[in-house]
């Protein structure tokens, strides 16, 4: 096995190399993903090796962008569509929710609809105005799709190999706060990382946490300020549909559990997990499962934005105080 | 300074049979006998289907229904002209379409009677899922056609609309994107005077529909929506240019909604006899009709022939949708690809309800 030390977007880059010579049914299309190779260059040099054809420029139309590629995964292609920022997904929300989902289950299985819409996810880097939500939780919600939000450059090329080979459409949120943050050993070759399988980060007898994309390292962060208590830490890697049994098995172990996300509260993805354990492991507790996570605002501006991210403080409070409970 | 930029933009309406029966011999294309009778044909056929759906609905066998009467030349002109290598995109009007490409009627009634089933549309018919929110299905027929044309698959698609449709965010994406592109589709927009109850002067102050395609880059025509040879022709035309690789057409078939939008709405509400009149008599079947049998291609023995031939047909489609059963474990097994552990939960637990 060869490995090298990757950043994210060069997984990502790698990967969809290695998918457009496999296959010659997946096409990118997007704004900015040909010439200039996508603001954050997710899609450098792919223009040059595969031509225009297969690495499209599109209009500036969200809805275009997702409905064209809706028909080019109908016709079978294997289209992988990027919308620039997460905050720019909502004019195609309605192809998505409406036709993507439903393609398949509303013909009874005459069409499917094998697309994965790439972009980029999160807070954390100073941005614009929606240039820093967490919209994950719109998607989740809808039956039919499936999430994925990696946590780093390793998980992100075997997580995005698997997305394109599934017959199913798949929203791929990529945590754009580590994008370039870190790098870790990733196998060259071409590999499959199961969808809807969490990852054991770490493993512990105390405490669960529960989270998933950039939070993952704000977690791990968290741990090491807790050194004396012995944490477990999941990184659920596909949101929905997701790994309950990882999660439950877990918390069975810890009787103790938090959730931690940045997007907005009530109705997040916390509150999902929060009832699961509630159905399925309610008697194994041994204190409330707590949530951290973004407040119930509105992603604030740059200025702001540090007091409305959970961050390793707000992390280590909520397992002090699960653990105390 | 002041500088001008002049662009050319001319929008031409065609009609090759007038409301009496009168023929443009110049324009006439002079098909052949088999494929007008089976036009004809499938005039009758969506009339008859629409006529027993509405009854049906009013029975209380039928949910809500879309009726397509005076929309036949509109509907099976198009579809005529398609070959059998090439794609149908409709809305939820288009049956008569549908039948013509050799969809089952106890197939569409299945969907009009609530079944998912009646969306499983055989694959030999080339033809996708009828789509209800409007103009959605212009972006995946655009991305459908462009796919096509990246494999080089010489193929032509014809993708249905409204005057409604017009209005709506995915009508500009989808022009905008198969002009860029120069994806082979054929955007057909029957403008049958009404959005429920919104008239056409509501959705555009633009003179036309069909202009609307000049700022897209491509031309638009207008066709007389009752004609169907007009009809006809125009997308032949439109199709073939396509798969030359010269882009889309927008055509807007000039047409009417004589019956309501859907079951559930009175258009007494909102237009008037007089009106309803006019295009009564400019009704599409009966000037094809005397086309027909102008050309001695038709006899009163052999519509006579039709009918009874089409009446067998739809009595044994709605015997056929009546008799179809569901099954309740249909609703988690197509949502994807490999049934998720969480669905198979419920799925499971709505078993336990089953009697």
């Amino acid at each position: 096995m060869v490995t090298k030390k990757m950043n994210m977007i060069e997984a990502i880059n790698l990967c969809l190399h290695q998918e457009m010579e496999k296959n010659k049914d997946v096409v990118l299309l997007g704004e900015d993903v040909g010439v200039d190779g996508g603001v954050f260059r997710a899609t450098q040099g792919l223009y040059m090796a595969f031509g225009e054809d297969r690495v499209a420029d599109t209009p500036l139309c969200e809805t275009g962008i997702v409905g064209a590629a809706i028909g080019m995964a109908l016709y079978g292609l294997r289209p992988v569509a990027e919308i620039q920022f997460e905050g720019f997904t909502f004019p195609a929300f309605d192809q998505i929710l409406s036709h993507a989902a439903r393609i398949r289950t509303r013909s009874r299985g005459r069409f499917s609809c094998p697309l994965v819409i790439r972009s980029p996810y999160g807070g954390g880097v100073r941005a614009l105005e929606h240039h820093s939500d967490a919209p994950e939780t719109f998607y989740a919600h809808i039956p039919g799709l499936r999430v994925v939000i990696p946590s780093g450059p390793a998980d992100a090329k075997g997580l995005l190999a698997a997305s394109i080979s599934d017959p199913d459409p798949t929203i791929f949120f990529e945590p754009k706060k580590i994008y370039r943050s870190f790098k870790e050993d990733v196998e060259e070759e071409r590999y499959i990382t199961p969808l809807s399988e969490a990852k054991v980060v770490k493993e512990g007898e105390d405490i669960t946490i529960v989270s998933y994309g950039s939070m993952v390292r704000t977690c791990l962060e968290a741990c090491e300020l807790l050194e004396q208590t012995s944490i477990e830490l999941i990184d659920l890697r596909t949101i929905m549909p997701f790994d309950e049994n990882k999660v439950i098995q877990s918390v069975q172990k810890t009787g103790r559990c938090i959730v931690v996300h940045e997007a907005p509260r009530t109705l997040g993805l916390g509150a999902e997990i929060v009832a699961r354990i509630n159905e399925k492991a309610l008697l194994d507790l041994k204190a409330p499962v707590r949530r951290v996570t973004g407040y119930d605002v509105t992603t604030p501006l740059p200025k702001l934005e540090e007091f409305f991210y959970p961050t390793p403080d707000r992390i280590v409070h909520a397992i002090k105080e699960t653990m105390n409970f | 300074m002041v500088q001008e930029t002049t662009f050319e933009g001319k929008v031409e309406y065609f009609q090759i049979i007038d409301k009496d029966g009168n023929v443009d011999i110049a324009l006439d294309p002079d098909l052949p006998k088999d494929l007008l009778l089976r036009m004809f044909m499938g005039m009758k056929f969506a009339r008859a289907f629409d006529d027993k759906g509405l009854k049906l609905q009013r029975t209380g066998r039928m949910l809500t229904f879309a009726p397509l009467l005076g929309q036949e030349a509109s509907q099976i002109g198009s579809v005529a002209a398609l070959e059998k290598e090439d794609w149908l995109f409709p809305t939820y009007r288009e049956n008569g379409s549908y039948l013509y490409r050799g969809v089952s009627p106890s197939l569409l009634y299945r969907y009009w009677m609530g079944s998912e089933w009646g969306m499983c549309i055989p694959k030999e018919t080339n033809s996708y899922t009828m789509i209800i929110p409007i103009a959605e299905q212009l972006p995946h027929a655009v991305g459908f056609a462009w796919a096509a044309k990246l494999k080089k698959n010489p193929i032509g698609v014809l993708a249905y609309c409204g005057d409604g449709a017009t209005s709506e965010g995915d009508f500009h994406a989808a022009l905008n994107f198969g002009g860029v592109f120069k994806a082979p589709v054929v955007f057909f927009c029957q403008n049958n005077g009404y959005a429920i109850s919104v008239p056409r002067k509501r959705q555009t102050a633009s003179k036309t529909i069909a202009q609307k395609a000049l700022a897209y880059g491509f031309p638009g025509v207008q066709v007389d929506g009752n004609d169907i040879l007009a009809v006809y022709s125009e997308v032949k035309k439109a199709l073939d240019k396509g798969k030359r690789g010269e882009g889309p057409t927008l055509i807007e078939a000039l047409t009417y909604r004589m019956g309501p939008h859907t079951t559930a709405d009175d258009p007494t509400r909102y237009r008037t006899e007089e009106e309803v009149k006019y295009w009564k008599d400019r009704d599409p079947i009966k000037r094809f009709r005397i086309y027909l049998e102008n050309k001695t291609y038709l006899s009163r023995q052999l519509e006579e022939k039709m009918d009874k031939e089409i009446e067998e047909l739809i009595n044994k489609a709605v015997e056929e949708a009546e008799s179809k059963k569901e099954n309740p474990e249909d609703i988690f097994k197509y949502m994807y690809s490999t049934m998720p552990p969480h669905l198979m939960e419920q799925m499971k637990e709505m078993k336990q309800f089953l009697k």
